[in-house]
């Protein structure tokens, strides 16, 4: 790894340190959700659907509770109250109480004495089901709105419905562009596959009030949605969000599990437990949507865009989810890369009867980078222009608005492509490794942290607070939660930084909603900058009151006072000091007991029609990545002998674990690229014709190993971005996002194949392999006239897609605003009751 | 529908083993369900919690150990079959306060994420060491392969692995 520094390390930050949290993790005793053990604790086992979409006409569940060690058995009908993690789609029951819309979905769960007895008793629950038509996939769900999944949406098995003109794109593409490229692509699922399997434990305390401690990346999204589920104030409910064995989005929304064991707690008065098997954790999904996209980009003859033209098709699986974000976030984020003065955007997301997809690291943004990635590549070649340059020549200025009204910062994006076609040699090695090697280039963006809530209000978004006693003993609480990305350490890094003592000597307590300020999540990417503000701040405010009275204790103006290696002293006079435990009893003494809080809330953003709301962010990261391939022309199989990368991190705070974002996503973005696939399959009509997982275990679900990591070059790239901690964006989702791209354009590179869809997998490799000897050429007159041997989606269905949301861009004379705002013709979740109602966005934006 | 495939009908109460073994240089006695796997003797019966599971089905390496030196996959081994082996876990890798080097290079070089498989990788990585004191990069991946790690794409890992063996060999203090 080569860092690029531009900053000067501070005392901890910048600097490689050992994370504060390692030695639990090498020692084996970072205590997991599953590892916690209570006494008189019960298990609990959680029946699933066999079939994938049908109506419950009976539950027996009489022989069950006669059985050995069963304390109590819960149906759908001890869980009257719908839960979801967006306030517009709670369409979740902790149980199913009417129908079940997946293979998996939970119908029953049994608690019992030992984990046995309750899974045993599972094959003595009779359940009538009442078959219904299966919907396989979005095409299935458009060409059969009568048999709908759920009852609201924007009707049929449309879930949401998005259009969004910002410009008129037709007029750009008939006017101005000298050539217009248009592409269909394909995105297939996958899924998160973190090593630990979610598991909960809920408890009452002495006091009759109830803790869930749970493998959880929101806990603060749980408290909320646990407590409306329950019925229960949600004063009276703590949530413990456990160190989480690998997350990446997957464990992001309230689970059914989590609240049935809340609820078997709640009326057995006992500890109940329940961790998921690896093929439960498949069906809790909730991983990448399987897109569909046409791209159509209008380009002058230098390959500058003129505008750019998105449709995308989600297959949302059985439930709502992420999904209203999930749909606007496969567009949104189009135009912070490049120049794209005018851009329409459409997308849908269906249901079908699969397990729900979500957030899966970079959210609904890997599928359209993919694509405009890909397409950029071929409108390289045919204008015969060096892939980097073309993309050199239009990136987006920095402090600009983009067509869709998001605020780009920093941007070093121009430095990063410098970077990867530096260091790999890009411009002299390309075109000369030989037969059936190849180099790829592609690059991305991605927000650190998401501008809005899930759901509105105008609260913080991340809390900290500070506490120091007479013993020199620093504790820092807050909500965030680590998930192996290092939160904790940033968190102990960044007060240590400001108070000048170690990250080691801080105390943490974090994600527990009982002890810690709310901090929304770890999700998109917002920890390190949300709640690094919020660390300085609090920080900021403790160090003022330590300043204070080591300054009158010293005689020092206390503006004259450094904080360094533990010790408070006179910048003129270093020898003028005191440790820095001494100050804060001089802080005792003066100010009484120490506290301090820190919070942050993200800039509002420019954007004022409905939709805005997904898409801002206080900052963006930018990554460029040139990956080399090696591609074996008899079997098809793609090896990945080096990836250069480079990182627009804003700022380093920890080298060792921001390079180990960086490969980790290097890693996750080839597994995307070249396997990794959540694939069904419908059994034959004798075994009930049902759709099912094609491969929900480990081994069949094939992700790299060790063997198939390449060398990864890391470069970072440091702008300092005024609105992150010390000037830090994001690394841990945006360096997987040039990947799946980049390795698509060296396997054109290699082979002059072009695969439009992910996984690349050998079988696609040779398919265009054998294109090219039988000479087949592409069936759109586009492809036999650009004369691309392509495998890929070769259409896209007709949607009903909605009247425009017409949105000048900027520098068109646009405020933000939609010109007319269109009604809403969807619905929203929630079962007869009353709808919550919110007060009207100041964005008007949809909920995100 | 059969949910949990590696978990069998529960014995009558009298279908109960009992085995010693030696865990972490420590004999101890333990009584428990005959169906049971090494991983629930280990996490259940002794409260060794630190062997995790990614999959109960052989196939993460989540929950390696060393059985008379050798890493098993403790998932897919019975615990009636233990009598008398000497197990070793993670719980057993430091010497008093002090980590193995293998713990404090994963700590050090990033070689621990989110810590999940960490345990399984010391273990597998363990008995590398002992049976080849300078691996290369090749061998350490190599002897890593069965061990799944879904958050640094094992470069880390194989850095901490190299710096340990140089510690270990003397090379470095």
């Amino acid at each position: 790894m080569t860092a690029r520094l531009q900053v000067p390390p501070g005392r901890v930050i910048g600097r490689a340190r050992t994370r504060v949290d390692g030695r639990a993790k090498v020692t084996g005793q970072t205590l997991f959700a599953d590892d916690i053990v209570l006494p008189r604790m019960l298990y609990c086992r959680l029946l699933r659907s066999s079939v994938p979409h049908a109506t419950i006409a009976a539950i027996d569940t009489s022989a069950a509770e006669a059985a050995s060690g069963v304390r109590l058995v819960l149906t759908g009908q001890h869980f009257p109250i719908a839960y979801g993690i967006m306030p517009v789609s709670r369409d979740e029951h902790p149980l199913a109480r009417v129908k079940v819309r997946h293979v998996g979905d939970p119908v029953a769960a049994v608690v019992a004495t030992s984990e046995a007895e309750a899974q045993e008793a599972l094959a003595l629950i009779r359940v009538t089901y009442g078959p219904l038509r299966t919907i396989a996939d979005p095409e299935d769900a458009l060409a059969h709105p009568d048999e709908r999944i759920h009852d609201y949406g924007e009707g049929g098995n449309i879930h949401r419905l998005a259009h969004f003109a910002f410009g008129d794109v037709d007029a750009a593409l008939a006017a101005q562009a000298d050539r217009v490229f248009e592409d269909v692509f394909f995105y297939e699922g996958n899924t998160h596959l973190a090593l630990e399997q979610h598991a909960a434990v809920a408890a009452l305390d002495k006091d009759a009030r109830l803790t869930i401690w749970s493998s959880t990346q929101t806990p603060h999204y749980l408290h909320r949605e646990a407590a409306r589920a329950l019925e229960l104030p949600a004063h009276r409910l703590r949530v413990v969000a456990c160190p989480n064995g690998g997350g990446f989005g997957g464990k992001s929304d309230p689970f059914n599990h989590e609240i049935v064991v809340a609820k078997a707690a709640l009326l057995t008065g006992r500890p109940v437990k329940v961790t998921l098997t690896r093929e439960e954790v498949f069906y809790c999904h909730r991983g990448r949507h399987p897109t569909l996209m046409r791209l159509r980009t209008g380009v002058k003859r230098d390959g500058s865009i003129v505008a750019m033209d998105l449709e995308t098709l989600l297959d949302g699986g059985a439930y709502g989810s992420y999904g209203p974000a999930s749909t606007l976030y496969t567009g949104q984020l189009q135009t912070v890369t490049y120049r794209v003065p005018r851009y329409r955007f459409r997308a849908c997301r269906t249901f079908t009867n699969k397990p729900a997809c979500g957030p899966k690291r970079g959210h609904g943004t890997p599928q359209p980078r993919f694509a405009q990635e890909v397409q950029l590549d071929k409108i390289a070649v045919a204008l015969g222009r060096d892939p980097a340059d073309l993309r050199l020549q239009q990136i987006a200025p920095a402090d600009s608005l983009t067509a869709n009204w998001l605020r780009v910062g920093t941007i070093g994006l121009r430095e990063c492509i410098e970077a990867v076609v530096e260091r790999s040699g890009w411009r002299s090695r390309r075109g000369t490794l030989g037969a059936g090697r190849g180099l790829g280039l592609a690059c991305s963006s991605y927000l650190t942290g998401a501008g809005l809530p899930i759901y509105w209000n105008e609260m913080p978004h991340s809390g900290v607070q500070l506490q120091l006693d007479r013993s020199g003993r620093v504790t820092a609480f807050c909500g965030a939660t680590e998930i192996g990305q290092g939160s904790d350490d940033v968190l102990a890094a960044i007060v240590a930084e400001v108070l000048g003592i170690a990250s080691g000597d801080v105390r943490l307590v974090t994600g527990d909603t009982d002890l810690t300020p709310v901090d929304l999540g770890s999700y998109s990417s917002r920890v390190t900058l949300m709640m690094g503000n919020a660390a300085i701040q609090a920080a900021e405010r403790a160090k003022a009151l330590l300043a204070d009275a080591a300054g009158a204790k010293l005689g020092v103006p206390a503006e004259r006072l450094a904080f360094q290696d533990r010790r408070i002293f006179d910048v003129e006079n270093p020898d003028t000091g005191m440790d820095f435990a001494d100050a804060v009893v001089a802080a005792e003494v003066k100010h009484g007991t120490i506290g301090a809080s820190g919070s942050y809330t993200p800039p509002r953003s420019p954007g004022r029609y409905r939709g805005a709301g997904v898409g801002p962010s206080a900052a963006y990261s930018y990554t460029a990545a040139v990956v080399e391939v090696a591609v074996d022309p008899a079997t098809g199989r793609v090896r990945v002998p080096k990836v250069w990368i480079a990182h627009d991190i804003g700022r380093v705070l920890n080298p060792v674990l921001a390079r180990g974002q960086v490969e980790g996503s290097v890693y996750m973005g080839l597994g995307e690229a070249l396997m990794e696939e959540s694939a069904f399959r419908r059994l034959p009509a004798h075994l009930s014709g049902a759709l099912v997982h094609k491969m929900p275990s480990l081994l069949e679900y094939k992700s790299p190993t060790s063997l198939e990591m390449p060398e990864v070059e890391t470069t970072f790239i440091e702008t300092a971005d005024p609105n992150g901690p010390f000037g830090a964006k994001e690394v841990g989702q945006g360096p997987l996002l040039p990947i799946m791209p980049a390795v698509a354009n060296a396997v054109f590179d290699a082979v002059g194949v072009r695969v439009d869809e992910v996984p690349i997998t050998p079988e696609k490799v040779l398919r265009g392999l054998e294109k090219m000897k039988t000479g087949e050429r592409g069936r759109t007159g586009e492809e036999r006239e650009r004369g691309e041997i392509r495998v890929g989606p070769t259409r896209f269905p007709d949607v009903p897609w909605p009247e425009a949301l017409l949105v000048p861009p900027p520098w068109e004379g646009g405020d933000g605003r939609a010109v007319h705002e269109t009604r809403r013709t969807g619905t929203t979740a929630g079962e007869g009751g009353p709808r919550t109602s919110h007060p009207a966005p100041r964005t008007s934006g949809a909920p995100q | 529908m059969k949910t949990r495939s590696a978990k069998r009908t529960r014995p009558a109460p009298a279908d109960r083993a009992r085995i010693a073994l030696t865990v972490n240089g420590e004999r101890r006695d333990v009584v428990f369900d005959t169906y049971k796997t090494l991983l629930e003797v280990l996490r259940e019966d002794l409260g060794l919690t630190g062997t995790k599971h990614g999959c109960e089905l052989g196939e993460c390496g989540a929950c390696a150990v060393l059985m008379d030196g050798h890493p098993v996959l403790s998932c897919l081994v019975l615990g009636v079959t233990c009598d008398g082996a000497d197990v070793t876990t993670i719980e057993g890798l430091a010497d008093g306060p002090d980590l193995h080097p293998l713990q404090a290079a994963l700590a050090d070089h990033g070689g621990a994420q989110c810590g999940y498989c960490t345990p399984g990788i010391v273990l597998t990585a363990k008995h590398l060491l002992e049976h080849t004191r300078r691996p290369t990069r090749e061998q350490i991946a190599e002897a890593l392969s069965g061990n799944l790690c879904r958050c640094t794409g094992y470069l880390q890992i194989i850095d901490a692995v190299e710096a340990a063996a140089k510690t270990m060999t003397g090379e470095v203090a």
